[in-house]
Order: structure tokens, then C-alpha cells, then sequence
């Protein structure tokens, strides 16, 4: 008889630069002051658009949106590790990461607006149809990866999912899957704290979301989720590994919600005024301009260029939605099937 | 020419698109050195290694939902639930996403995917295997729903339906996997999706089944005195209400045959497609015969609960003296 230890796991945290802005050096990674820059200016553009999806909804301008306010470093250093050729698996909440895979603004908008058309991908790029069912697309972006691996092609799959989503049986199947196969794929849990009202303590008595790779044999890495240089870091480390055939990668981005939901959801009702403004003060965004102030990557006269850039650009979109047509009712038929059925046929005939 | 089975039919359909197409795989529990519990895969896995004949984990909506994204990235994934009691595990990756991925999409991704399962009673298999679970995906817009009742469909619909740009759920008649044996052709073929086919033509009434009910009810027509055609659906969704509304005009009588639950079966489809096209052919009231709208029962129970010859002759019986 015997009983010992037969294997230590441990997690990972990574952090690279801290709230104040300050950058362990060792642990930066490979940025030009260039990326820095484009990195900085997309995520001025997420929020600058996200601010105006929010005042477009209450003017009813769009219907229901989604924001993703507190998550542009999760989202941003994440979607920046790809090429157009990989794929990518969004979910509801991953507008600011279409922005960065090149997804048209007032594409994003047309979705808002409730026209289907807005999440079609654009040839160049893969970007699967938005998930709105939480944690369904993990299994997809596997199988797309396995794909990949079995055509013996260079390209990575990445999808997006919440804390929530985490306690879906998809996930347990994508990871599973993943890991079984061996795929080039990579899954990002964007750990806002909460799915909708519920906390994260409440949806696993794990410490970590992280962890949930171990038992899968998948490797696993927790991130400061307001960290855009850590959060590129292990990105880019997943992808070049899954890219080189060394198999998949959990990412859990360690962030924080900070509006409601979605624009139909009152967040004061379950969390207090108190814990948003905690996170409010490890803003992504003020804490990559500390880092580039002191590097002087950044001034005013800069700072306000891109927010004045960013604003252009998003009111012009904005003009280019607004100037949409509408869907022709019939459309609702097409694309049902390849060829449409005799009894679709039959049916558009009716309803014209 | 070989003298083939259901399961020999649906190995050779297997086989012609392994060989044919590089993007066809064939995925599942037991589908690899196994060969799969009917043995629809024996010797597959030999011949094609284990990259395109895969033992997957137990877990259907992983199979499912990963095949999901298998073919989006352009493979042909074939995947095999091993009964039918089992697709209810994937029915939301189904629904939300393999019938949604086109038009969620406008277009711009697919997923041309074969969902394989041996469906309905009769075999004495073990609790919850068995459900004729038909009719949910005929439900589905965006899926197609193709069901052969002999060799000769089995492997020139499997093939058509590999083939289709658009995922398609394939219900083998388990309970006649070794029942029909026929001559079916080596080389390859395709039977077109969505026809219908006349299995035996007749003026007195039309019968109308599919999968494995239609060789009970061909095998109790031929001890009734009447002269009934026959027809085989082959598929239910898109359903070829053609070739049911040319027979029902020219005979005014009909009786329908499937072993679901009756209640919202797919014979109450075909009865409202009737009433719609050619409600004034009819000499009498339609006829259905089917399971019963209770649980689908275990082993003991289970011919009591299927279509019986004697159901059937009733039934024939019924619409013939009105």
C-alpha cells in the first residue's frame, strides 16, 4: 500500500506593468515604440466607439448594445497577436476586438441596429458570425484549429468567452477536445467578475479560471487583464506556440466590467459604486498612457490628436450606418440553404 | 454488383468519399480500430489511419459542436452519434449554430456536415437508445433530414448528403441494418436529397413511410387485397410533397406509417401538406399509424408499442370502406 504525491500543478500570473504604469523590463516584451503607438490608438478607438454605441442606443439610434468599457487591453493585446488568416470566435461582448481584426465600424453599428448583415466577416479576414449563446463558439474555434492541423496550414484559431462561460459543458468540450487533438487553438476567458449579476465566486470554486486547463492537459496562464503588454505577452506566446504545432493555450484576462450588461441591464442592483470605482482606478487605458508618458511616447498635443482622429473616424461611420438601407424583408429567406428548398420558394411567393 | 446490407451500404458510402475527397473525415465514439458498434467503419480505420477515421471523446455535443468547426475551416466532417437516444446532447450546437452558420453569416461560412445516427425501435437495445427523434430536425430550418430504408439509398444518399453544401442529419434504420440485403454498386452513385421515391405503383390508395418502417409496411401490404402505392420518403426535410400530392390526386386514399409519437409526428406534416394541395382529391379521412405519445418503452414492451402489420391492415381496412 502507498499513498503519496504523484503530481504538483502549479498556475501562472503574469503581469508586466503594474497600475502606476511601470513596466518590469525583464518581462516586456517585443514592442516597437511604432506598436506601442498602434496599440494605444486602437484602444482609444474601442472606446471611443463604445461610448458612442452607448449614447446611439439611448437615443435609440441602435437597439441593444453590448459594451465592453474596462476590457480594451483583454480585447485589444489579444486580437493584435493575429493575422488575417487565423480565425477568430467572438462573443457578444467582443466588438473591440472585430475593430482591431479590421471588422467595419459601422458594420458593428448595422448589428446594433438589428441587421444581420452587420457581423458578416469581410473576405480578408476570418471573423466567425458573433456568439450570442455564451460559451457555444469555444468547441467551434477547436474544431476550425483542428482543421487547420490536419491541412497542415499555419493558421491559429482564437475565441473569446466570459467567466460565465466557463461553467458551460461547450467549454469543458472545447478544452477537452483541444487538448486530446492537440490543436492549434487558443481560449480566451475574459474575466469581467461578473455574467451578468452573478459573481465570479459563484460560478466555480476554483481559484482560478486558469486552472481549469491543467485537468485537460492544456497549458493554462492567468493575466492581468488591464495589463495590454501582459496580455500581449502571453497571447503572442500561445499563438507562436500553437502556430508551431506545440497545441493549444487557456488565457483567463483578469479584468473588470465596467458599465452594465448590456444597455437593458441596471448593474447598481448587485455590485456597489464603491468596488466599479477600485477598478476604475486600473484603467487599461490610463495606465498604458502612464507607461508611454514616461517613455515620452506620449504628450497632450498627441493624446489629443488620437481622441480627436478616433472621434472622426467613429462619427463617420456612424454617417456610413445611418445611410444603410434596410434589409429587403426577402432576405430573410436567403441563405437558409446554398439553394433554396421548393417550399422556401413556395413560401417567398407568399409572402410576396 | 455486391450483395450489401444497410451497414455494408453505409461502409461503402464511407469509403467512396474517403478515397475520393481529402476533406472527408469520419469522427465518433468507436468509429476507429473498432470499427463502430453496427460496424458501419470496420477495416475504414485501417485503411485511412487515424487522422480521418477519429475516436473522439465521449461526448456528443463535443462531437457536434467541433465538427461544427471543422467544417467552417473546410473539411467534410462525417460524424457518427452512436444512437439516436444520444442527439439530445448536441441539439443546441445544431440549432444555434451548424443550421444558423450560413445565413448568421450572409453567406460568407458554411457547414457541410453529416450527422450519422442509427435511429428507431426494434432491436432490443438498451433503455434510451431508440427514439425516432425525426421530426425535432425536420423542425430546423437550415438542416436537412434524410432517412434510407434499403442498401441502395443508404449509400447513394450518404454520399449526396457529404457532398451537400449544407449539414444534413442521416437516420440509419437501425432495425433493418442487417434485415434487406440487396445488389448495390461498388463504384459510386448518389440518390438526389429530397425526392421521393414510388416503391410500388398502385390505384387503390396511397401508403405513405420511411426508414425501417417502410419494409414492415411493404412486407403487411402484401397481405392485403388492395392495390396500394407505395411511396418512401427517403427524405423528410426539404420534403418532396410532389410526388405525395401525384399519388394522393390519383388515388384519394391515404394512410401514413412512421414509429414516432403520434403527436406532432411527422405523418400530421404530411397530412397538412395534403390538405393544402389536394384536399378535394380525397375519398376519405387520412389514416396515421405510429408510435404511441408515451416514453418510448424498453425492450419488453417495445413491439407493442411499434407499428404492427395488423395496425397497418387495419388501417388500410378503415380508409378502403369510406
Amino acid at each position: 500500500m502507498v499513498k503519496k504525491v504523484i503530481e504538483n500543478f502549479s498556475v501562472e500570473y503574469l503581469q508586466v506593468m503594474d497600475e502606476n504604469g511601470k513596466v518590469d523590463e525583464e518581462l516586456m516584451p517585443k514592442l516597437s515604440d511604432k506598436q506601442i503607438k498602434e496599440l494605444y490608438e486602437l484602444m482609444i478607438l474601442m472606446r471611443t466607439f463604445d461610448d458612442k454605441a452607448f449614447s446611439l442606443q439611448r437615443q435609440g439610434r441602435i437597439g441593444t448594445y453590448i459594451q465592453f468599457k474596462g476590457q480594451e487591453a483583454s480585447q485589444c493585446g489579444t486580437a493584435y497577436t493575429l493575422e488575417d488568416k487565423d480565425w477568430m470566435f467572438p462573443m457578444y461582448r467582443s466588438s473591440g476586438a472585430l475593430i482591431v481584426r479590421k471588422h467595419p465600424i459601422h458594420q458593428l453599428f448595422q448589428y446594433g441596429g438589428g441587421d444581420v448583415r452587420g457581423i458578416k466577416s469581410s473576405e480578408n479576414v476570418n471573423n466567425f458570425p458573433i456568439s450570442i449563446a455564451v460559451g457555444t463558439q469555444t468547441p467551434h474555434a477547436v474544431g476550425c484549429a483542428w482543421a487547420s492541423k490536419l491541412k497542415k496550414e499555419k493558421t491559429v484559431s482564437l475565441a473569446y468567452t466570459g467567466d460565465g462561460g466557463t461553467s458551460r459543458g461547450d467549454f469543458h468540450d472545447a478544452l477537452n477536445f483541444a487538448g486530446v487533438n492537440k490543436v492549434p487553438c487558443i481560449i480566451v476567458v475574459e474575466n469581467n467578475q461578473y455574467a451578468i449579476s452573478v459573481p465570479r465566486k459563484k460560478q466555480t470554486a476554483s481559484e482560478t479560471l486558469a486552472q481549469k486547463a491543467i485537468a485537460y492537459g492544456v497549458k493554462g496562464i492567468q493575466v492581468d487583464g488591464n495589463d495590454i503588454f501582459a496580455v500581449y505577452k502571453a497571447t503572442k506566446e500561445a499563438v507562436d506556440n500553437a502556430r508551431a504545432g506545440k497545441g493549444p493555450t487557456l488565457i483567463e484576462n483578469v479584468t473588470y466590467r465596467i458599465a452594465d450588461h448590456s444597455t437593458s441591464d441596471d448593474a447598481k442592483k448587485y455590485r456597489s459604486d464603491k468596488e466599479v470605482q477600485e477598478w476604475v482606478k486600473k484603467d487599461p487605458i490610463s495606465r498604458l498612457e502612464k507607461y508611454m508618458h514616461s517613455k515620452k511616447l506620449l504628450d497632450d498635443k498627441y493624446k489629443q490628436e488620437v481622441a480627436k482622429t478616433a472621434k472622426e473616424k467613429v462619427e463617420k461611420e456612424v454617417k456610413v450606418y445611418e445611410g444603410l438601407k434596410d434589409p429587403d424583408p426577402k432576405d430573410m429567406f436567403l441563405y437558409t440553404f446554398e439553394e433554396p428548398t421548393e417550399a422556401l420558394k413556395e413560401q417567398l411567393k407568399d409572402f410576396e | 454488383m455486391t450483395k450489401m446490407n444497410v451497414v455494408d451500404a453505409v461502409k461503402s458510402a464511407l469509403r467512396t468519399e474517403l478515397k475520393k475527397d481529402r476533406r472527408v473525415l469520419v469522427m465518433g465514439e468507436d468509429v476507429g480500430k473498432n470499427g463502430g458498434v453496427f460496424r458501419c467503419t470496420d477495416g475504414l480505420y485501417d485503411e485511412f489511419g487515424p487522422d480521418r477515421l477519429v475516436d473522439t471523446p465521449l461526448s456528443e455535443p463535443g462531437i457536434i459542436s467541433t465538427a461544427i468547426g471543422l467544417a467552417a475551416n473546410g473539411m467534410r466532417p462525417v460524424a457518427e452519434v452512436q444512437f439516436s437516444g444520444f442527439m439530445y446532447g448536441p441539439f443546441d450546437q445544431i440549432i444555434t449554430h451548424a443550421a444558423k452558420i450560413r445565413s448568421r453569416s450572409s453567406g460568407r461560412f458554411s457547414c457541410p456536415l453529416v450527422v450519422r445516427t442509427p435511429y428507431g425501435g426494434g432491436i432490443r437495445a438498451l433503455e434510451l437508445h431508440c427514439d425516432s427523434v425525426e421530426t425535432f430536425f425536420a423542425h430546423i430550418p437550415g438542416i436537412k433530414v434524410v432517412i434510407p430504408s434499403h442498401p441502395y439509398d443508404a449509400k447513394g444518399l450518404l454520399i449526396s448528403a457529404i457532398r451537400d453544401p449544407d449539414p444534413v442529419i442521416f437516420l440509419e434504420p437501425m432495425r433493418v441494418y442487417r434485415a434487406i440485403k440487396e445488389e448495390v454498386p461498388d463504384k459510386e452513385y448518389t440518390v438526389p436529397i429530397g425526392k421521393a421515391k414510388v416503391k410500388q405503383e398502385g390505384s387503390d390508395l396511397t401508403v405513405i413511410s420511411y426508414g425501417a418502417m417502410l419494409k414492415y409496411t411493404k412486407d403487411a401490404l402484401e397481405k392485403s387485397d388492395y392495390s396500394a402505392e407505395i411511396i418512401d420518403l427517403r427524405t423528410i426535410s426539404p420534403l418532396d410533397t410532389e410526388t405525395i400530392i401525384n399519388s394522393v390526386s390519383k388515388t384519394g386514399r391515404c394512410v401514413i406509417v412512421n414509429e414516432a409519437p403520434k403527436t406532432c409526428g411527422f405523418a400530421a406534416e404530411i397530412i397538412a401538406s395534403i390538405n393544402d394541395k389536394c384536399f378535394f382529391s380525397l375519398e376519405a379521412p387520412i389514416e396515421r399509424i405510429t408510435g404511441y405519445d408515451a416514453a418510448f418503452p424498453f425492450a419488453k414492451l417495445e413491439d407493442y408499442y411499434l407499428p404492427s402489420e395488423k395496425k397497418i391492415l387495419k388501417a388500410v381496412d378503415k380508409v378502403m370502406s369510406q
